[in-house]
């Protein structure tokens, strides 16, 4: 059986290697090629899957070596798998999800001449993900985390001769790069510690090594997990990744890649648990994150990046909970699952809108499309209903769960700080979601006639537009249809699912521990605070926006909503705080450079030159002055000859 | 008297040649001073030879004559092979060695 | 002849010394500052020879005569010799040009002929044990050097002898220009003063005035300015002729004078003359 993982990468990498060698020849099947790859990744793990579930709790986990990738004395790193519990739960999800958007996009990307280009990336992405998650060492993770920023450059920067899109595709990249070199330094540390990179060895040595060492470690991790998951203060690429093809955004920045830096911290438990310093950082990150997110997510009038911020506060969400130790592992995996379904399938429904109406992204263009777009609106909905926490839903079970979990942080004021601001988020995540809802579907229509794609860049393209047309909402065809339907399924029962009994934290709990929370209140009083705050946003939602017209043109809005609209001033602070900041500390250091060091460099050889100058007047070739010197040297050797002898 | 006035003497003439190469700008006069300078080393190793009393200091003073010959015969020639080629004997004047 | 090279010295040596020794160091000092370089080296050959008498004085009777006869008779006179080459009219200026080349020359010579002078006075040179063993061992001087000479000190002479050939071949070598042409001969030299036109005579000889027949005087044309012609070419390039037209019209002038003074008087004595006879 263990020889089945290298599969599970073997296939979509191999996907990858035909479709972006291949050339034009495969254009016609390509996509084929690329779904059915992805599939077959997704069977393999189901085999997988099915073989461990007939094992007994303890001897789950797999292992594959392939060979020795760095065979160094003293430095050693294997091409090796590790399959256990949490990395099938990810496998699962990433090629079940996969495969689904795989088949969502052969529809969505019907029209784009690069399709073939397109599937060769997506199916990279999936062999550089599952590497990622089943990577027996971290230096091999590492290569997986590398490959899935690599593939996220490359489909966000899809539609490149978009300048924004050019631009959004290499803000990602950048500001990822700070979050890996925390992974990379983070790395270098443990083999400084630790010798070694492999989880086994560094995870079961979390006892005897220093606090210290395990709190920078595990900062750095954190680092790594905030540009790979879009925590602040690492969350601005995010918004701007919305440039790529819907299906990348529901793939790669709602399902998988963005959850990568929760499993980071998750397989990471262990340096965390003994870092109470650092697990408290991952907390407050994540609870600063989930109201960052749910506040820009609020204001947003663009689908898309309404989305975006939904998905932000969401893997806040799941940080927070990876932060509160063994109590919250799995309800940050569960979470995530849950969410994995359910953002996924909005993304598929906000792209099957987009497909719709002439590929406009504003809400406020939308309107009254529940008639035109029956299983869209009733996938988006149910997806809708399962991550505000609809009692019964996925996001129910998942988040409620988070809700517990920060609340049982500690029996002082930080449990209820943490758990006032899951709380809070959930209330705002109702309000936002409902605003998206009502502002798509309900409502009178606001449509417009579609923009001139040459005048107006922020066109997708690769459909055919007519200017000035008015959109004729449709239903999307059925290879997307499909995909939306399974996921509304999954975010229907997913979480009764993992819930009922802690069937998922049972699961999970040979890897991860499992404690059961004891939150500082009542598990039922949350829940009816839950509720109260959930049903509080929806109702905001629905006065403000349900009951009262909606103007196609954004209101100025209040100082908060236009600090929103804009990230919450994120570039902004990064412009002036980095960018800034960076050019004058450039400029002072090249003053410096100018002044101090060439000013020490040229003032030796100045000095030295002059001092020359000097005493090349000595040399002034006449032999009576050379005698002179020769004259005094002797004296002067006979004076010391006669002191000495004195003495 | 004693004899080591002999060498308070020898010094007093060196350096009196000394302060002669040093002052002088004419190169045979240089040269001539140079001699004495020689002379008066001369004179030294004799007292000393009559100091120790062996004959050693002498056959050095002997050997000194020799090569002060040698060098005078060298010295001026190139005197004057200088001269002519310069039109004057000033050792000022050959200074080329400076920028 | 053991008295003079005993350890201690007789009254008549130390006399001699005193005496010697002063004009030995005012001969050191004239050489130093005589003008003219041939004055420096009768000087510096008198000083030569006080030497060879100190030398015989110390009982080293071959060297004082090695002394006058290497030194002053054949070193000095090869300086002489190229003084005279150089030009034996030719005075220095003693005014130093190098800035502070004269200070620094005395403070250097001061401290050097100090140290030395204290060095030696501090040395312990009470003991002479004189030269009168050493001198009788081989029955002479002469045969005591040459026993040494010929024994302990063979490499040392042998090498001096190759020293000595060296220096004479490199004062050839140094002296010597090759010819790059054919001298000319006598009949090519008139053929060539005719073809020019100028001189074909001989040269006009020096001097004008039986007194002033020698050779660096120039010989005066019929206007009464000299000739440089008549000057040998080596004392024209030396700038060593001696201008003697302005001397003759002023020992003229002087004539003409004293005779008009003397004519003057004969005048004034006549009219005095004159008027007494008239009264």
């Amino acid at each position: 059986m263990e020889n089945l993982i290298a599969l599970l990468v073997a296939a979509p990498l191999l996907g990858a290697a035909v479709l972006l060698c291949g050339g034009r020849r495969l254009d016609r099947i390509g996509h084929w090629l690329g779904t059915l790859l992805a599939a077959a990744s997704f069977v393999v793990g189901a085999v997988l899957f099915v073989d461990m579930l007939g094992k007994g709790a303890e001897e789950r986990a797999l292992h594959q070596k392939l060979f020795s990738w760095i065979p160094v004395e003293g430095f050693q790193a294997d091409i090796a798998f590790q399959l256990d519990q949490l990395s099938m739960t990810f496998v699962l999800l990433i090629t079940g999800v996969g495969t689904l958007i795989h088949i969502y996009s052969i529809g969505y990307m019907e029209h784009d001449e690069r399709r073939r280009r397109f599937f060769g990336y997506l199916n990279l992405f999936l062999a550089a993900m599952l590497l990622l998650v089943i990577a027996d060492n971290y230096l091999l993770l590492y290569v997986g985390w590398e490959g899935v920023g690599l593939a996220s450059y490359l489909l966000i920067g899809f539609w490149q001769h978009k300048p924004s899109a050019a631009t959004a595709a290499k803000k990602a990249f950048l500001v990822n790069r700070v979050g890996d070199m925390g992974l990379s330094i983070a790395i270098m540390l443990m083999f400084t510690t630790f010798g070694t990179f492999a989880f086994g060895p560094v995870l079961g040595a979390t006892g005897e090594t220093s606090e210290g060492m395990l709190t920078a470690i595990g900062l750095m991790l954190l680092l790594a997990a905030c540009g790979k998951s879009a925590q602040v203060p690492l969350q601005s690429w995010l918004g701007d990744a919305m440039e790529g093809p819907t299906p990348v955004s529901a793939l790669i920045h709602a399902a998988t890649m963005v959850t990568a830096g929760v499993y980071l911290i998750v397989r990471s438990g262990a340096i965390f648990n003994a870092a109470p310093d650092a697990q408290l950082a991952v907390v407050i990150v994540g609870a600063v994150t989930l109201l960052f997110g749910a506040i820009v997510g609020c204001a947003k009038d663009d689908i898309k990046k309404a989305l975006a911020g939904s998905t932000m506060s969401q893997i806040g969400y799941m940080v927070l909970a990876a932060g509160l130790g063994p109590i919250g592992y799995a309800f940050a995996i569960m979470h995530l699952v849950t969410h994995g379904f359910f953002k996924a399938g909005l993304f598929l429904g906000a792209g099957s809108v987009m497909h719709g109406m002439n590929d406009e992204v504003d809400m406020r263009k939308y309107g009254g499309l529940r008639r035109y777009m029956p299983i869209t609106f009733v996938t988006f909905g149910l997806g809708y209903l399962a991550i505000i926490g609809f009692p019964g839903l996925s996001g129910f079970w998942s988040k409620d769960k988070i809700i517990e979990a920060a609340f049982a942080y500690d029996d002082g004021i930080r449990g209820w700080i943490f758990g006032g601001v899951a709380l809070l988020g959930a209330g705002i995540t109702a309000f936002y979601m409902t605003r998206v809802m009502i502002m798509t579907f309900f409502g009178e229509k606001r449509w417009q006639p579609a923009p001139d794609p040459d005048k107006d860049a922020s066109v997708e393209p690769g459909i055919e537009v007519t200017p000035g047309e008015m959109p004729h909402p449709h239903e999307s065809p059925r290879s997307m249809t499909i995909p939306m339907i399974v996921l509304a399924f999954g975010s229907v029962f997913a979480g009764a699912f993992f819930s009922i009994g802690d069937r998922f934290a049972n699961w999970l709990a040979p890897v991860t521990q499992f404690e059961h929370p004891h939150p500082v209140i009542s598990v039922p009083a949350i829940t009816t605070a839950t509720m109260v705050v959930l049903l509080a946003g929806a109702l905001i939602a629905y006065l403000m926006y349900g009951h009262r017209p909606v103007p196609v043109t954004a209101p100025r809005g209040s100082l908060l909503t236009r600090a929103a609209r804009r990230d919450l001033l994120q570039d902004d602070f990064n412009h002036v705080v980095l960018v800034r900041g960076g050019e004058h500390l450039t400029r002072s250091l090249v003053y410096v450079d100018h002044s101090l060091v060439d000013g020490v460099v040229n003032g030796t050889a100045a000095s030295f030159g002059g001092l020359s100058g000097r005493l090349r007047k000595l040399q002034n070739g006449y032999a009576r002055s050379y005698a002179v010197s020769m004259f005094g040297g002797t004296a002067i050797l006979i004076a010391a000859t006669l002191l000495m002898r004195a003495v | 008297m004693n004899p080591v006035n002999y060498l308070y003497l020898a010094a007093l003439l060196f350096t009196i040649g000394a302060a002669g190469v040093l002052i002088r700008r004419n190169a045979i006069v240089v040269f001539m001073c140079v001699e004495l300078m020689l002379n008066a080393c001369n004179l030294a190793f004799v007292a000393f030879s009559r100091m120790h009393g062996n004959l050693d200091g002498q056959i050095i003073a002997f050997f000194t004559m020799v090569v002060a010959a040698a060098e005078v015969v060298v010295g001026l020639a190139i005197i004057v092979s200088l001269f002519r080629s310069r039109h004057s004997a000033s050792v000022d004047d050959a200074s080329l060695m400076k920028l | 002849m053991n008295t003079l090279a005993a350890s201690v010295t007789s009254t008549g040596e130390a006399v001699q010394f005193w005496v010697l020794g002063t004009i030995a160091v005012i001969g050191a000092l004239c050489t130093i500052l005589m003008k003219r370089a041939v004055h420096s080296a009768l000087c510096l050959a008198g000083t030569m020879i006080i030497l060879a008498v100190f030398y015989l004085a110390n009982g080293a009777y071959f060297l004082g005569v090695v002394q006058i006869v290497v030194y002053t008779g054949a070193i000095m006179m090869l300086f002489l010799f190229v003084v005279m080459l150089v030009g034996v009219t030719a005075a220095d200026s003693l005014k130093e040009t190098l800035k502070g080349q004269r200070w620094l020359a005395a403070a250097c010579g001061l401290g050097f002929g100090i140290l030395l002078i204290a060095g030696i006075g501090n040395a312990s040179l009470k003991n002479f044990n004189g030269l009168g063993a050493a001198n009788s061992a081989h029955g002479g001087n002469v045969e005591g050097l040459a026993a040494l000479i010929f024994t302990k000190y063979v490499f040392a002479f042998e090498i001096t002898g190759a020293l000595l050939i060296t220096a004479a071949v490199g004062a050839m070598v140094l002296t010597h220009r090759e010819r790059t042409e054919r001298a000319k001969t006598q009949r090519e030299l008139s053929e060539q003063r005719v073809r020019e036109g100028k001189h074909l005579p001989p040269l006009p000889a020096p001097g004008v005035y039986a007194r002033h027949n020698a050779v660096d005087i120039a010989g005066l044309l019929p206007d009464g300015t000299p000739s440089e012609l008549t000057v040998n070419k080596t004392l024209r390039d030396r700038g060593q002729i001696r201008d003697v037209s302005t001397e003759a019209l002023d020992d003229l002038k002087a004539l003409e004078q004293r005779s008009e003074e003397r004519l003057g008087r004969d005048k004034d004595a006549r009219d005095r003359d004159g008027q007494e006879a008239k009264r």
